[in-house]
């Protein structure tokens, strides 16, 4: 997983709540077995105007010029602004496999849905939670301002603008750690193995049927 | 000290609690399907690591399988789409490879995975339950604490079998009182969303309880649990009684003799003690509760079958406004018409919410001696598994269906998410027993209505949406 310590990059908007997953990387394309690749089916239904299908040629599909991703003030964004309850619906992790191989390294919300906001944190993307009044003055900014810039330290927890004003940002430590090393958190979790067959001897005592085996030649 | 469920069973599966304030919880059973469980074999793998107990985890395919009949019969190599196949056969290949247990795409036990689990025994009461999949929270309705997780965690709990969490704050909905004539789980919970919106339950497990939840059966039980993350919750749960034993009594993976009889003492505390504290308490009055359609893109626009679709000035904020209207233009709505006007195109009654046998009786019973309207240009029922759908023939409901003009089709996840061939048209309107009206959800710009089974049958018949409550049964 990439480490993200501080970034610094244009922003773009995502300017509506309630953005789910399905918006983010549309079904068909989780027909792929693979991780990446997602990029450039990223919010597909918003950004072409024809119905796309895995394989089509970029040069068939028709960008909606009204979508902020093809205007080109928003090329190369790295920063993503978005409402409330952003992520929520399905668990599928090809949501920030797109946003990650499109190019985006963070998000801004005033809140995201659990499981997406978990799993961006293993795709070396950060989902950032600032209050809605903040991230509706940060909106006002960046439409105001084409090549609106935001910078964010991990290390310090904040959001520091050009203009000199800096918002801080509260994340928890473990997964704080994990994105500014890199930290792949099974290696981790193995660490504990020993703990975890403790746990396992005990539990077969006390709850042997949840031990009942389902093996490959019984059913 | 007083425990909610949700406590008790995090306590039962805490490995290990760390200083940060995560948790390693142990998992019981993990469940594996096609779509989200690739990258993570790849990534074990890559590792060069094994699966820590092959023993807890159980494969099906569902999401991506055809649910044409001819199709169907002809295996993979009948398969029209490629990509699904290789898709398919990448899930044979792997669990293989890492002799992981799996029933295959013809085998009468294959299914949705979270139908499968709860009818199949291979999850039990007490147990800590995770899959690839978000609607895992269904099996919260035998007294388990089951939750969604993303494909890196799949990996992580084949090598660990642990999760890393942290611990969700406790929710109680509580449903007091008796469900009127005609109202189901399914309208229920379709009310809880409408209540408290698609974030409400964000950060919470919700324990959904009350004398309207204990009156219903365990599969009306798995249809509110299934939805809880439609309210944001990444777990929902029930408390176990006598109904829970009875269900998992005899399953095929249920325990026997003294296991039985040990496991039952145990279930029998799974329940909120007295006097246990929730951080937040949601009531619903179970007799004000009609039946439910949703008129917008996120299941919290939702709206009683009498009322009408709703204006973006009722609403008094400027993102929910904006967000309203763009859901009318979508959905192709005016403010103002009467849901009971709203046109349908297609039916879907199936997905992990509305598949099982009880769901297709309650379709039937609507269906029997009507025909399908010719407005409408497919309606489609879709058995959750094998072994609901070959219920369901032993007692001749596919007749009613098929009789009327509806399909009858092989199990799989199907059009609640369309990846297969079972999809909507650009425009058309679908009565639909899933979970999500998301923009596009069932079909490139496709518009969806949640609704119970038998709503979405009598809309069917009439072609447009109808209250249920006034149907005329014939036998």
């Amino acid at each position: 997983m990439k480490a993200l310590k501080k970034h610094r990059g244009l922003v773009a908007p995502m300017d509506r709540a309630n953005v789910d997953t399905d918006i983010i990387i549309p079904k068909q394309y989780l027909k792929s077995i693979k991780r990446t690749g997602f990029g450039v089916n990223l919010f597909d239904q918003l950004r072409y105007l024809d119905e796309g299908w895995p394989g089509k040629p970029l040069e068939d599909r028709q960008p909606n010029p009204e979508f902020a991703l093809n205007q080109d003030r928003y090329i190369g964004a790295s920063v993503l602004l978005a409402r409330e309850n952003f992520g929520c619906g399905s668990s599928r992790e090809h949501a920030p496999w797109a946003l990650e191989d499109f190019g985006f390294r963070v998000v801004i919300a005033p809140t995201f849905a659990d499981i997406f906001y978990n799993n961006c944190f293993k795709n070396g993307v950060l989902p950032l939670e600032l209050p809605a009044q903040l991230v509706e003055q940060l909106f006002q900014a960046m439409y105001e301002q084409p090549g609106y810039q935001l910078t964010v330290d991990l290390e310090e927890q904040q959001v520091l603008t050009d203009e000199g004003e800096s918002f801080s940002f509260d994340i928890d430590a473990f997964r704080k750690h994990c994105l500014i090393e890199g930290l792949d958190d099974i290696g981790l979790t193995l660490q504990s193995a020993d703990r975890i067959k403790e746990y396992e001897q005990q539990r077969r005592t006390e709850a042997p049927w949840l031990f009942d085996v389902i093996s490959k030649g019984a059913i | 000290m007083a425990n909610t469920l949700y406590d008790k069973l995090w306590n039962q599966h805490l490995v290990d609690a760390r200083q940060d304030g995560s948790a390693l919880i142990y998992i019981d059973r993990q469940l594996i399907h096609e779509v989200t469980s690739p990258q993570a074999f790849e990534g074990l793998r890559l590792a060069g690591r094994k699966p820590w107990r092959l023993d807890s985890n159980i494969a099906t395919p569902d999401h991506n399988v055809s649910t044409d009949p001819g199709e169907r019969s002809g295996g993979y190599e009948a398969l029209k789409d490629e990509t699904s196949r290789i898709q398919l056969q990448t899930l044979d290949n792997n669990c293989d490879e890492f002799g992981i247990a799996e029933f295959l795409l013809n085998d009468r036990r294959q299914g949705i995975v979270h139908v499968v689990g709860p009818e199949t025994g291979a999850v039990l009461p007490g147990m800590t339950v995770v899959c690839g999949d978000s609607h895992t929270s269904t099996h919260g309705a035998l007294g388990v604490m089951a939750m969604g997780i993303g494909t890196s965690e799949v990996e992580h709990v084949l090598a660990t079998q642990c999760l890393v969490t942290k611990k969700q704050k406790n929710m109680q909905v509580r449903v007091e009182g008796v469900l009127g004539f005609g109202v189901t789980a399914k309208d229920v919970v379709l009310a809880v969303i409408g209540e408290i919106g698609t974030a409400g339950g964000t950060g919470y497990a919700i324990e959904f309880a009350g004398s309207a939840i204990r009156d219903l059966s365990l599969e009306g039980r798995m249809t509110i649990c299934n939805m809880a993350i439609e309210a944001g919750a990444r777990v929902g749960m029930v408390a176990v009684d006598d109904k829970t034993i009875d269900y998992v009594r005899d399953r095929a993976f249920a325990p026997t003799g003294d296991n039985w009889d040990r496991a039952v003492e145990a279930w029998k505390q799974l329940h909120s003690d007295e006097g246990a504290r929730f951080d937040r308490v949601v009531e619903l009055d179970a007799a004000q509760i009609e039946p439910q359609v949703t008129w917008g893109t996120s299941p919290e626009m939702v709206a009683s079958v009498g009322a009408d679709v709703p204006s973006p000035q009722d609403f008094d904020q400027e993102v929910a406004r904006k967000g309203v209207q763009r859901a009318l233009e979508y959905m192709g709505l005016k403010a103002g018409t009467p849901i009971g006007e709203i046109p349908v195109d297609r039916v879907f009654i199936g997905s992990c919410t509305n598949s099982r046998i009880e769901d297709l009786r309650a379709a039937a019973e609507v269906v029997r001696g009507y025909r399908k309207a010719d407005s409408v240009k497919q309606a489609m029922v879709v058995p959750g598994s094998g072994q609901v759908k070959h219920q369901a023939e032993a007692e001749g409901l596919h007749h009613i269906f098929i009789d009327a003009g509806f399909e009858w089709r092989e199990p799989g996840c199907s059009m609640c998410l369309a990846m297969n061939a079972d999809k909507l048209g650009e425009g058309e309107h679908c009565a639909s027993t899933s979970n999500r009206n998301f923009e596009g959800r069932q079909g490139f710009g496709g518009r969806t209505h949640l609704v119970s089974p038998a709503m979405a049958a009598a809309a069917g018949v009439a072609g447009n949406f109808v209250d249920i409550r006034a149907w005329e049964k014939k036998s």
